[in-house]
């Protein structure tokens, strides 16, 4: 037992010194990061003006603000009718001109990603390192991707109305290509995380790219895909009640109008109906993955 | 007849597989054998051409398979159909369509890709799956299947692609020894019943020697032994590897068969 003992305490010293090296050069990695991402904060505060002093005085502006679109509702009319101030009613007068143009915009939102998805989900396999077809493919179809995500939907949106005019289809196709763009790049990671097994079985079965992509990489990477997708039309649809500010439809030429004119009860009553929105699609979203993912 | 002629394939500055010279006629029960890191798997992987040869030549009935590119690899791929220690199958799918994926390269792209399997193709598939009773399993998805069932399901698919030689990576290295036996005798079996070519990657020399009609031996890349089981004999293990065998076992992943 003793000697046992003995002769393992070489073992023992080595082990504990490299073990001892080992951790000192972890945190001297640790603290380098910590010092390069702290300078990187000041400067970029430094460059984007963030300053606490700042900060600080504009804060309360804030919640004025916040004050200020806070309807005036009273207890005593609060359900009376649309004529009576202090109303619920009153608050939200314009609900039948607004529930249309949200379910315009939602509608864009979901047509946006749909077609989204359907350029950017097949391009993830060209851009995913294990399926792309060869290197150049890999390259050229990541810079494609980030091309189209990199440009603001904004930017996209007034291209659109000045070519397709003013409307939903502008800021359709507009969310659309950058959807494209963010998809292809979060399913194309999805798609490197797969086990590469079984569509090495399906080459070796003689399966071309696409059939082996399909039953190989395609169904092992559809509960990540599905919830990019479901994701990102939550994204869209506040992309798309934004985009209206540059006249390509939806809820959100309603919301610069009424910005811009300090109507400040019905920005609030716009945005409490956005968010509702955004809650029903998160509840659908979450049911449907699950679905999805007890599915074969 | 497989010919495979100064088979060579270097990773690096590393020899996995160095100058094989086999000819294998058709119909035989072919046991690689040999330890971890033998070259066994990229032997195997470079006739199917997974790994690409970086020297010599590939021959099938006169063809030179090194050569072959697109429609004609992956018909030479449909042609020796492989299988592997982990199976391989789509997990997700069901047993049906798994089996029906080995169909892939005979049919249209298209039609494939919206799974548009003829009744033909299906009543095919359970007749195969049927062979090795798992037709009961035909609809429950791949990853409820035990091991030893899973790769019954790759030997079904394996066999829709109508191959004339399959190539068997360590079939059973994942296996229990009662799921490998089974596993062992459905490859048999093909060989036996469809007069199909079997080369299987083994650890054990156990189980080369009940199986196989003819055993190679491989250690650092090259090819040590080639012969009837008969003629490897203790003496001749310790001969080629220097160790006795069941030191050559040590270390092997997968309990013997025993007979």
């Amino acid at each position: 037992m003793s000697a046992a003992w003995a002769t393992a305490q070489p073992a023992i010293i080595r082990g504990e010194e490299a073990f001892q090296s080992a951790r000192r050069s972890r945190r001297r990695a640790t603290l380098i990061a910590l010092a390069v991402v702290s300078v990187c904060l000041f400067v970029s505060a430094w460059v984007s003006e963030a300053y606490p002093s700042r900060l600080a005085a504009g804060l309360p502006r804030i919640g004025e603000y916040f004050a200020k679109i806070l309807p005036d509702l009273r207890w005593a009319s609060l359900f009376a009718g649309t004529g009576t101030e202090g109303s619920l009613a009153f608050w939200f007068y314009r609900l039948d001109d607004w529930a249309l143009l949200l379910a315009q915009t939602a509608n864009m939102a979901a047509i946006a990603t749909l077609l989204g998805a359907i350029m950017g989900v097949p391009m993830a396999f060209l851009a995913a390192s294990n399926t792309a077809p060869s290197r150049l493919v890999f390259h050229a179809s990541r810079r494609f991707l980030e091309a189209l995500r990199t440009v603001p939907d904004i930017v996209y949106a007034l291209i659109f109305v000045w070519a397709f005019g003013v409307g939903p289809l502008a800021g359709v196709l507009a969310i659309a290509i950058h959807s494209a763009g963010a998809l292809g790049k979060q399913c194309a990671e999805a798609v490197e995380n797969i086990d590469n097994g079984p569509r090495e079985g399906m080459v070796a079965a003689g399966a071309n790219w696409f059939e082996s992509c399909r039953f190989g990489a395609l169904p092992l990477a559809l509960n990540p895909i599905l919830s990019y997708a479901l994701l990102r039309f939550e994204v869209n649809l506040r992309s798309a009640s934004v985009i209206g500010f540059v006249g390509a439809g939806g809820i959100g030429e309603e919301l610069y109008k009424v910005i811009s004119f300090n109507y400040y009860e019905e920005i609030s009553a716009i945005i409490l109906l956005v968010i509702l929105a955004v809650v029903c699609i998160d509840v659908l979203s979450e049911r449907l993955r699950r679905r999805v993912a007890g599915m074969a | 007849m497989l010919e495979l002629q100064g088979l060579t394939r270097r990773f690096g500055a590393r020899t996995a597989v160095s100058a094989v010279t086999l000819a294998i006629p058709a119909g035989q029960m072919v046991g690689v054998i040999g330890r971890s890191g033998a070259g066994k798997s990229t032997l195997l992987r470079m006739i199917n051409r997974l790994t690409e040869p970086s020297e010599g030549r590939i021959v099938a009935d006169g063809r030179d398979v090194t050569a072959m590119r697109g429609r004609a690899l992956r018909g030479w791929r449909a042609e020796c159909a492989m299988i592997f220690q982990q199976f391989n199958l789509v997990q997700r799918l069901d047993v049906l369509t798994n089996v029906l994926l080995g169909r892939l390269y005979h049919r249209p792209t298209i039609s494939s890709l919206f799974k548009r399997f003829t009744a033909e193709e299906r009543a095919q598939a359970l007749a195969t799956l049927d062979r090795f009773d798992l037709a009961e399993q035909a609809l429950q998805r791949a990853d409820t299947l035990s091991g030893g069932q899973q790769q019954r399901v790759a030997i079904a698919r394996a066999l829709m692609q109508k191959p004339r030689i399959m190539l068997a990576d360590e079939p059973i290295a994942s296996l229990d020894p009662r799921n490998a036996t089974v596993v062992m005798e459905a490859l048999a079996r093909v060989n036996r019943e469809d007069g199909l070519t079997v080369i299987v990657n083994l650890h054990h020399l156990d189980t080369a020697r009940r199986y196989c009609d003819r055993i190679i031996a491989m250690d650092a890349g090259r090819v040590v032994f080639d012969g009837p089981p008969a003629e490897l004999t203790a003496e001749r293990v310790r001969d080629v590897y220097g160790v006795a065998e069941d030191e050559f076992h040590e270390g092997a992943e997968t309990p013997a068969l025993v007979a």
